[in-house]
């Protein structure tokens, strides 16, 4: 060998040696230090998530009828922005898809074309790069050779999409109340820790009311089955297999046959107080709740019909649900609307004279006005003289509890009227308001509740704090010697903060600052007629798990006992009783037949300024042993007496089944809780009964179904026919 | 030396050319069946006779001094121990529908096994000298076949034009032995140095480079860049090997980098074999496109770790996510299932091969051994480390399989006629020390 190949090969030699050991190190780099990448990618290639959607548990009334009932189908979609990639625009992929689903090349043509100015239906009206579906209610057999032959149908899904259906039984909505559900965002994945399906179009999450509140029991669990697949996308193996589990039904303590006497009593009223003339009035709220604290019926006026929401909401249908234009119907006027209890709330006054001091048993003052801290405060009926307590409530005397407020204000820590600091103590009679619920939410089982307002030193300091230089700016826009509202705006400058004698004589009687839900106000009550034991109140009585199993009773708790003692309650209720027959309320309940069932009430009339007054009425029955509260309050319509109280009168009659209505309770009685089948069926229980009855199929077809549809391993039937 | 002229001292120092007498050059020992032999005679007649001839093959055979004795041993064994590897992961990567013995990968690799050591001994049993004369032939017969490629008689895998149908369903790749020719072809013309020359000189040069042009054209034309690629690493090895002055070597490299910029500049390449060539840089860019077996590949082996998932445990593998895991990225299955330790045992024994073949080069009697062995260490070298280094994303992806690894009859016939090649020039060097 010549010198030079020696060296070259010895320079070959270190050379091969040197690529090996490349080779090696870039191994070792691959494999050790950056493993951990490479394992997640070959997890991502090689296991594929297929998720099943659990199926939404149910929404029930007291008797089981289902006031949302779900269902689910299995629906083929088109990615025409995928299939229009392949080889002669993806035609070939749509024959064979077509002929899979049994429908002809035209007619699937004309579903996946994209509607224009001069394309009509047949044709999509959506995104084109959204998936079309094309087929709905489709066999598992052919969802799965859809999804297991993803070869030779590229950009074709099948899912199981839920689509919720609101019933509405009897006629009735409740819309509010079962509130609704959207596609999930990504921030609430993140919040509710649900699993990303995949199928996020479909995936709805509750946005309010019911739907919201109980979204973690009706959703389920969702099914994952983690799939081995291989290079063409063909499932090879199981490697995990989560089955859905369905979500939970919930039974209400709503009635379907009182929340539709309570929505028409509502509706009426307003219509009525609207076809006299009076412009202003658009909204109110009723609630029929039992004594312990379960709601029977909640009506907030405007509503819409929930089956608005079934298949998606259009612009136009949105802004009339969140527009104010139409008075936004989406509002739970029960819980979200803060009016002024005006009378009504003179039984919370009773309690804090009493508490200060005052005795049930002596005589008061009626004059036809008061002076008090240089104003003028007026009763509503003139001079009534000196009258017993009993009459004052009766009659609602406001002179008398203006002076109550007034000696109460006298005697309460004045020394922190003239500073400004929220941490100071509440005053005297707003404690005792406290103690009766007001001021705060209730907790009912039902989202974005509003707490009412009990003008504590402490809500004063902020309200002023927020509003006298800024928001509002009383302070500029405040005038001594201008308009009333330039005159209040000056005072509410100069001592908004204070906690005025004007004030309190106001709030005396539920008016100024004090605003109720009038879910609240049924909840005051509700304790007044039961003792003294304030609950909060419920709408859901219990959760039925997929296999018929109660795995939740929900109970009212106990809230609190208001700050009076039962013969002090018993006075009032007493007076109450009064209200009805002889007070304010007799010519609302004029020839009501009494002595059937006995109804005690208190009406509210709350003035303000350029407005009509908010109507009021607070009732419960039967007087001795109260069962149920109904409370409807009525903004700009009038007084209590004029409005709310012949609406709740209607109630009433509904409820008991007097002055020629049908019972909606058997005796007035609520009806016993709906029977579950071992079979997770529920039962809806024959307690309706006269012309509202619901029709004898909608039970057997629940039941029917359940035996002939496929029932997924937990017992829920799949899907019912749309 | 100038008395012998033309011929060179390796031609002179050879054994004579008739195969059969050179098991008598050895001093073999008398042993039992030579006794045997003699008591037969021809006493007993034309059967005693043929007896005496098998004797006398097994003799040349398995005597002292035979092609058999003669073997290198160690070169075998690690082949060996290269194919049985090989085999082992062929079945793991076709196994994916459950393992079998009736694995038809597994039948035919064990077949083209049995095919490649016969050929491995034929070849091993030439004269040395011979393979010299056979250069030129081999060279004509692949050119041929590479023509024959490119005629309507070719079969395109992989977007290249590189196979000939054969009867029977077999396949033959002539772009294999197109690389033999190569090293051949040159190993034949720079190992033999003209009269004065102590070196090989621009003509040989220029005639090796010419020659191996030819095939290297045809290559180029299938379009097989892995091949053209690896020719001109065998061109370029052996030219700097025969032990041309270094001027030579500047201008060479100075025309190849010329060549380079042209076919950049004449846009040559055709744009798919740019983006293949370069997507290696970028494979999960473009996942789906020209770097999905590549990225698979490295995701494969990535996810292996230290020891992998087993043997026939791969989940990739079995998914059959990385395309052509039994032939050019048969080493993406090693990397799932048996892991670094695995392949680094793999690259180990590539690695004693190579070197073992190097070992051979060095200890080669003349140019043309050294040469034809240091040409078979390059070939086997620069091809496992561009396919090790695709599958690993350090490599452009080209159509080269792993030596005695990838599954294929093509490839592994020719690796063991390069074995043969090597045990020749081995054999020669031992012959000449052993007289």
């Amino acid at each position: 060998m010549i010198p030079a190949s020696k060296w070259r090969l010895a320079g070959l030699t270190v050379i091969i040696v040197g690529l090996l050991a490349v080779l090696g190190f870039r191994l070792w780099y691959l494999q050790v230090q950056t493993r951990g990448t490479y394992v997640s990618l070959a997890t991502q290639d090689r296991i594929r998530d297929v998720v099943t959607p659990a199926v939404r548990g149910e929404i029930l009334d007291d008797t089981g009828q289902p006031m949302v009932q779900n269902q689910s189908s299995l629906t083929v979609a088109v990615n025409m922005s995928v299939v229009s990639q392949e080889s002669g625009g993806g035609t070939a992929e749509l024959s064979r898809l077509a002929q899979l689903l049994g429908i002809s090349d035209t007619v699937m043509q004309q579903r996946v074309r994209l509607c224009t100015a001069t394309v009509h239906q047949p044709c999509w009206p959506g995104s084109p790069y959204q998936p079309i579906p094309v087929a709905q209610n489709v066999s598992q057999q052919v969802a799965l050779e859809v999804l297991e032959n993803r070869a030779s149908f590229p950009g074709v899904t099948a899912s199981i999409q839920p689509t919720i259906e609101y019933d509405q039984p009897i006629a009735t909505a409740t819309a509010q109340v079962l509130g609704y559900l959207q596609p999930i965002t990504a921030q609430e994945v993140k919040k509710l820790h649900v699993p990303v399906t995949g199928f996020a179009s479909d995936d709805l999450v509750g946005q309010s009311g019911l739907e919201a509140e109980y979204d973690k029991e009706l959703r389920g669990t969702t099914g994952i089955d983690e799939v081995a697949v291989n290079a063409a996308g063909q499932v090879t193996s199981t490697i995990k297999d989560v089955k859905p589990k369905a979500g939970d039904d919930l039974v209400t303590s709503i009635n379907a046959n009182v929340q539709l006497a309570t929505e028409n009593a509502l509706k009426s009223a307003i219509l009525k107080t609207e076809a006299e003339g009076n412009t202003q009035a658009t909204s109110g709220a009723a609630v029929v709740m039992t004594t312990t604290g379960r709601i029977v019926a909640m009506a907030s006026w405007p509503t819409y019909n929930p089956s608005i929401w079934t298949g998606g909401i259009n612009e136009q249908e949105f802004n009339q649900l969140f527009g104010t234009a139409d008075g936004e119907p989406i509002l739970e006027r029960a819980t979200q609307g803060q009016y002024f209890p005006g009378s009504t709330w003179k039984v919370t006054t009773t309690t804090a004279a009493v508490n200060a001091g005052y005795s049930l048993y002596s005589d008061y003052d009626c004059p036809a006005s008061v002076d008090i801290g240089g104003h003028v405060f007026n009763n509503d009926f003139g001079n009534g003289g000196m009258m017993s307590l009993q009459t004052a409530l009766i009659l609602s005397c406001d002179t008398v509890f203006y002076n109550f407020g007034y000696d109460i204000w006298l005697k309460d820590n004045r020394q922190y009227d003239d500073v400004t600091s929220p941490s100071f103590p509440v005053q005297e009679e707003q404690q005792t308001e406290l103690q009766w619920g007001f001021g705060k939410p209730t907790g009912v089982d039902l989202p974005g509740e509003a707490g009412g307002t009990v003008p504590t030193r402490e809500w004063l300091y902020y309200l002023w704090k927020d509003n006298a230089h800024t928001g509002e700016d009383w302070c500029k826009y405040g005038n001594a010697n201008g308009s009333y509202v330039q005159q209040i705006e000056y005072e509410d400058c100069v001592s908004g903060n204070v906690w005025t004698p004007g004030q309190a004589v106001l709030a005396s009687i539920g008016q100024g600052y004090v605003a109720v839900t009038p879910l609240q106000l049924a909840t005051a009550y509700a304790a007044l007629a039961n003792g003294g034991t304030l609950y909060s109140p419920r709408i859901g009585e219990e959760l039925v798990s997929p296999t018929g199993k109660v795995v939740q009773q929900i109970v009212p708790p106990v809230d609190g006992h208001l700050p009076a003692s039962a013969a002090t309650l018993a006075y009032i209720r007493n007076a109450l009783q009064g209200v009805v027959t002889q007070g304010t309320a007799a010519s609302a309940f004029g020839g009501f037949p009494l002595n059937k069932v006995c109804i005690a009430g208190k009406t509210g009339t709350a003035q303000v300024a350029g407005n009509m007054a908010t109507s009021n009425f607070a009732s419960f029955a039967p007087c001795n042993n109260p069962q149920y509260v109904v409370v409807m309050m009525i903004p700009d319509s009038g007084y209590g007496a004029d409005v709310s109280a012949p609406a709740i009168r209607q109630i009433w009659d509904a409820i008991y089944g007097l002055e020629g209505q049908p019972p909606a309770l058997q005796n007035g009685q609520l009806p016993p809780p709906p029977h579950i089948t071992s079979a997770g069926v529920i039962v809806p229980t024959a307690a309706s009964i006269g012309s509202q009855q619901p029709s004898p199929g909608l039970a057997g077809l629940a039941t029917g179904l359940s035996l002939t549809a496929d029932t997924e391993p937990g017992g829920r039937p799949l899907g019912r026919p749309g | 030396m100038t008395r012998w002229g033309g011929s060179d001292l390796t031609t002179r120092r050879a054994a004579p050319p008739v195969p059969g007498a050179e098991s008598y050059r050895g001093l073999a020992p008398v042993r039992l069946d030579g006794g045997s032999a003699h008591r037969g005679g021809y006493a007993n007649g034309p059967t005693l006779g043929r007896r005496h001839r098998v004797r006398r093959l097994l003799r040349q055979v398995f005597g002292a001094g035979s092609p058999l004795r003669d073997l290198d041993w160690f070169l075998l064994a690690i082949v060996v121990a290269l194919m049985a590897f090989g085999t082992l992961l062929v079945w793991a990567a076709t196994a994916t529908s459950g393992l079998t013995y009736h694995d038809p990968y597994l039948i035919r690799q064990g077949i083209n096994i049995l095919i490649g050591l016969i050929l491995m001994a034929a070849v091993s049993m030439l004269d040395y000298r011979q393979l010299r004369l056979y250069a030129p032939i081999v060279l004509v017969a692949s050119c041929l076949g590479l023509l024959a490629v490119l005629s309507p008689l070719g079969v395109v895998v992989n977007g290249a034009k590189s196979w000939i149908n054969l009867p029977g369903g077999f396949q033959i790749e002539p772009s294999e032995y197109a690389k033999i020719a190569v090293i051949f072809v040159c190993a034949m013309i720079l190992g033999e140095l003209r009269a004065g020359e102590t070196r090989p000189g621009p003509r040989a040069i220029a005639k090796a480079v010419g020659l191996s042009l030819i095939p290297l054209i045809l290559v180029v034309a299938q379009p097989d860049l892995g091949v053209v690629i690896l020719l001109l690493a065998l061109v370029a090895g052996l030219v700097v090997l025969s032990g041309v002055r270094l001027r030579w070597l500047a201008l060479l490299l100075a025309g190849g980098v010329l060549s380079v910029v042209a076919v950049a500049k004449l846009h040559l390449l055709k744009s798919y074999q740019v983006s293949r060539l370069t997507s290696f840089l970028h494979p999960s860019e473009d996942p789906r496109g020209t770097g999905y077996s590549a990225f698979q590949s490295k995701i494969t082996i990535g996810s292996g770790g230290m020891t992998g998932q087993g043997l026939f445990h791969g989940q990739l593998v079995a998914g059959g996510f990385v395309p052509e895991q039994h032939t050019d990225f048969i080493f993406a299955v090693a990397g799932e299932e048996i892991g670094l330790v695995g392949e680094l045992v793999l690259i180990g024994l590539l690695a004693l091969l190579l070197l073992r073949a190097l070992h051979i080069a060095a200890r080669a009697d003349d140019q043309f051994g050294m040469l034809v062995a240091s040409g078979i260490a390059i070939w086997f070298g620069v091809q496992s480390f561009i396919n090790i280094g695709m599958t690993i994303g350090i490599m452009p992806v080209t159509g080269l399989p792993l030596p005695f690894v990838s599954y294929g009859g093509s490839a592994l016939f020719a690796d063991m006629i390069a074995i043969g090649a090597l045990h020749c020039v081995h054999r020669h060097r031992s012959v000449f020390g052993h007289s």
